[in-house]
């Protein structure tokens, strides 16, 4: 295939990943887009394979059978309350594939620059590898701490941000040395010395931020497994490398933001960590709390007409979805308005409710979002919080130091009564505690929400 | 309990405490509900109506007044004409009297009432909090005033109000000035505009600014700093320096403007006097003022109390009983307002009353429990906290910043354009293309994403996940190159990158098919 057509399937390649991305954001048309991102990604390899460049077939196509098979499996098998966990995992692939790349083209000196032009390319190939291996090693501990393998805690070392700062400088003194170095040919120990500080450095900032910080961190990585992509396309100045990097890089850019901002929270704060570090007298929270038993919590569902389901991250652990759905379809044939409110940042990654429920099969337009549903809830009979505490916490508004003070929530405690299921009275995410509980018009139901969620649905339809 | 609802006899009073509507509400509180016959005549209601609500009619006021636990009345009471003795004797001892009282003015009539034994709730000292503003008789009764005040002004106004261009030649609009933007101000604004005026409107509050525009009407800036909100949302007085600067405002105003409505009020002090004897003098003949704060002595210095007088060409209304000339529709505001009252006073829903003083509104309205003084009440704190933006703005504004606004606004730029030159000088062509299709692409990304509906912020992820794994691009341009060792790392590279393609775009194929309607 000649260079040209080369070149201009990829021009195709990236308008169908424009689309792609256009596609999803909308619920109407993201399946198309999943699909023009799929010929998009066809057409750029088979473009790419059949060029005039490639010929080792065989271990190209050894390569892509087995991981398109991994790939596969795992898409299929796995459960859809671990999607965050998944989309970190494949984010450090992305990295590590781009420190690989990176590699191979540092150890390729058949490109024949001389001049700047080297230099830039040198430049070029160790900030790529930079990047690259920052995804990766942050993206794994993200996964370690999205699946539990991991204390969620941020992780705060004393003078951390000195610590990123003499790294950041050792990466540029060992850039200025890899620079020199190539000149003559070597440079690989610079190299290999940058990588693992880079690796250091994704684990260091990873490990800082915590739990609740989890849905910015999971879009923030993604943004740089775009950059990574958009780096090795200068390394190997390829433009459908650029566009499409730069494309998933700023994409992922403007999810942190959105997460933030939903949060109130600035984004420089949040990737520096030290969540739940705020200096100041947190008040403690004090009262006493009113639990009730399933027929109680089932009686108030059934007295109710406007009723409020509010999901975080504690109905993802216990796989609740389905019976959330099955009580909402239940309540919904009595004739109760029944909607679901949902947090931006509740569960671990940026819609991660929304997927669940979407699982579940619960209709989207009953699915709110938390500003379109926030002053509603004095007219609500019934709010129920199924396994979220920060999102829901008054102390975000009323004190000021509290560590999530600021942070927009849920604010069910204005509706007649708030039902909160929760396993025990431990703090949510972010180590707080929250004065909703013990809120004369809230009710505690103690247990795995799931088995709770079932036993009221029985008593519901009995 | 039995509710009785006297006629009232303050000559010229036409309003009534009740009408059919609310007296049939009330009734369904459990309470039995007796009127005076012919006290809704001057709101155009019959005894009739009455009894179809379930009222029972009651010739003689002697007897109405005796058999009533409750009585709800519009004015405080005062000497009978027919029996020629206060209706404070008339009150049965140990009973209730919910009305307008002004306790701060009617020393007397407070004494009397104590003797009474009786239990007063005075509908003139019901608490600003957001709870209570259903039964804030003075905020319905304000704003009839508001929208009377603008009807007088046009019945004695030569001219029309809205601008016209007819075939007979220009109209111009008349213009009307509004001070003291409370209730009653904003509604003789709302009047005023939807009459076609120009409307002009000040108030000492700088808080009130937005409600004033929201209205559509222009508010006047004193180019002053102080704050004239006080306690409670009203008005406090102002400083020597403030005040100076007010008049020299209204003195300029008032040979501008055809029309001026004057609602300028501070709890317990007499009225502020705003518009001098000169500034009307300085009016155009046949301009019109109106004169809200008569009956606390007027915020003009001319105003005579409910007269219309003509003085310097200009004519001064100084009516102090609007509400009762818009009888209908005040009796109506009023009786729910008693209704919401009453309501608080009979949670139970049984007829039966309880004054329970550890309740913020209740305790606030009432004057007298059980022949005991409670008035005034302690201190609440004010539910609607005026915020300080407007003055720390306005402070913001006066004292300048080190670096100037448009510097601060242009360094980013500035920054960015210094390293984007930077870059130009040195690199070569080469780099530059490809830099071009970064930065355009990096622009895309954000105009594509930015309207991103929040349920879809997985598939979204996922499907971006799988299109980074794009950098298999590059491990297949460099498999073929010589040297087992980079076939090595780029075949690594193509195995995991493959399994990052399949995987991000199967899983969010796996999620899309989960959405439905």
């Amino acid at each position: 295939m000649s260079q040209g057509l080369v070149i201009m399937s990829y021009v195709v390649a990236s308008f169908l990943f424009i689309l792609s991305l256009s596609g999803l954001s909308n619920q109407e048309t993201a399946r198309k887009g999943n699909y023009y991102g799929m010929a998009g990604m066809a057409i750029a390899i088979f473009a790419t394979i059949f060029s005039d460049q490639v010929d080792s077939y065989i271990i190209l196509i050894i390569a892509l059978t087995i991981g398109g098979f991994i790939g596969t499996k795992a898409a299929l098998k796995i459960e859809m309350t671990q999607m965050p966990e998944l989309v970190a995992i494949m984010h450090s692939l992305v990295g590590m594939a781009a420190v690989l790349v990176g590699y191979a083209n540092f150890l390729d000196h058949s490109n024949g620059l001389l001049g700047v032009e080297k230099t830039i390319h040198e430049v070029e190939i160790y900030i790529g590898i930079f990047i690259g291996a920052v995804t990766f090693s942050g993206s794994v501990i993200a996964f370690g701490k999205l699946c539990g393998k991991l204390d969620g805690k941020p992780v705060l070392l004393p003078a951390r941000h000195w610590l990123n700062l003499t790294l950041l400088i050792l990466t540029i003194w060992l850039g200025n040395v890899f620079l020199s170095a190539a000149e003559s040919g070597g440079g690989s120990v610079a190299l290999i010395f940058m990588t693992l500080i880079a690796f250091a450095f994704g684990v260091h900032m990873v490990m800082a931020i915590g739990g609740a910080d989890m849905p910015v961190v999971v879009s923030m990585l993604n943004s740089y497994s775009g950059w990574a992509a958009a780096a090795t396309g200068f390394m190997l100045s390829n433009d459908l490398l650029i566009v499409t990097g730069a494309l998933v890089g700023s994409s992922g850019a403007i999810l942190s933001y959105i997460m933030c901002r939903a949060m109130n929270r600035h984004f420089l704060s949040v990737i520096a960590g030290g969540f739940g570090s705020t200096s100041g007298e947190v008040a403690t929270i004090e009262g006493d709390i009113s639990p009730i038993d399933i027929e109680q919590a089932a009686q108030l569902l059934d007295d109710a007409t406007n009723i409020m389901i509010i999901p975080g991250y504690g109905m993802a652990v216990a796989q609740a979805q389905h019976t959330v759905n099955e009580i909402s379809k239940l309540l919904r044939s009595k004739d109760k308005t029944v909607r679901f409110g949902i947090h931006p940042v509740a569960g671990r990654m940026p819609g991660h409710m929304n997927v669940l429920l979407a699982e579940a099969k619960i209709p989207y337009d009953i699915v709110f979002e938390m500003d379109e549903i926030n002053e509603d809830f004095p007219n609500i009979d019934v709010s129920i919080v199924i396994g979220a505490n920060d999102i829901v916490n008054p102390s975000a508004l009323d004190d000021p130091n509290s560590p999530i003070a600021g942070m927009p929530v849920l604010e069910c405690w204005n509706s007649a009564t708030t039902i909160v299921l929760k396993r025990s009275m431990a703090a949510g995410y972010a180590g707080v505690g929250n004065p909703l509980f013990v809120h004369e018009n809230t009710r505690m139901l103690f247990g795995d929400a799931n088995e709770s969620l079932q036993a009221i649905l029985k008593s519901l339809s009995a | 309990m039995k509710i009785g609802i006297p006629k009232e006899i303050h000559a010229g009073e036409k309003r009534v405490a009740t009408t059919p509507t609310i007296a049939e509400q009330i009734i369904k509180l459990g309470f039995e509900v007796s009127i005076e016959s012919g006290a809704g005549l001057g709101a155009n209601i019959s005894d009739d109506a009455y009894k179809e609500a379930g009222c029972s009619i009651r010739k003689n006021a002697k007897t109405l007044w005796k058999n009533a636990d409750i009585i709800l009345k519009v004015r405080p009471p005062e000497i009978h004409p027919e029996f020629a003795m206060d209706e404070t004797d008339l009150l049965p001892k140990g009973s209730h009297l919910i009305s307008f009282i002004w306790p701060a003015q009617n020393n007397k009539l407070i004494q009397n009432l104590v003797a009474r034994n009786a239990t007063i709730l005075a509908m003139d000292c019901v608490p600003r909090l957001s709870r209570s503003q259903k039964l804030d008789a003075l905020s319905s009764m304000a704003n009839i005033s508001g929208y009377r005040a603008v009807i007088e002004a046009a019945q004695h106004f030569g001219r029309f109000f809205t601008g016209q261009i007819t075939a007979a030649g220009k109209v111009l609009p008349a213009k009307v000035l509004v001070i003291g933007a409370g209730v009653a101000g904003l509604a003789a604004i709302g009047t005023a505009k939807s009459m076609g005026a120009i409307v002009r409107a000040f108030d000492t509050r700088p808080e009130v600014k937005e409600q004033i525009e929201s209205m559509d009407a222009e508010f006047l800036m004193l180019e002053f700093e102080e704050d004239g909100s006080g306690e409670g949302g009203y008005a406090k007085t102002m400083s020597k320096e403030f005040i100076e600067a007010e008049m020299a405002l209204f003195a300029k105003q008032a040979a501008e403007v055809d029309i001026i409505i004057t609602t300028a009020l501070i709890p317990g002090k007499p009225a502020p006097k705003l518009i001098t004897e000169s500034m009307v003098k300085s009016m155009k003949a046949g301009s019109i003022i109106v004169d809200l704060a008569a009956e606390q002595g007027g915020n003009c210095a001319l105003t005579e109390e409910n007269k219309v007088v003509v003085k310097h060409d200009v004519t001064l209304i100084g009516y102090t009983d609007l509400p009762s000339r818009l009888a209908a529709q005040s009796s109506q505001l009023y009786a729910s307002n008693l209704k919401h009252l009453l309501t608080e006073l009979c949670p139970e829903k049984n007829g039966i009353i309880n004054v329970n003083m550890d309740d913020d509104v209740i305790r606030g309205t009432t004057v007298i429990k059980e022949g005991k003084i409670t008035w005034p009440p302690p201190p609440l704190p004010v539910s609607v906290t005026p915020p300080k933006k407007e003055t720390v703005t306005e402070s913001a504004v006066k004292k300048p910043s080190i670096i100037p606004e448009p510097i601060k606004q242009l360094l980013p730029l500035l920054v960015i354009g210094g390293a984007l030159f930077t870059l130009g000088t040195v690199a070569p062509a080469s780099f530059m293309s490809h830099f071009t299709v970064f930065v355009l692409a990096c622009f895309i990304g954000y105009q594509v994403i930015w309207n991103v509906s929040a349920s879809l912020h997985t598939p979204l992820m996922s499907v971006t996940n799988a299109i980074s794994g794009i950098i298999i691009i590059g491990a297949v341009v460099q498999i073929s190159t010589p040297g087992i060792l980079v076939s090595l790392l780029s075949g690594l590279a193509i195995l995991i990158a493959s399994i990052n393609i399949a995987g991000g775009f199967l899983v969010t194929r796996r999620m899309l098919e989960m959405f439905r309607k």
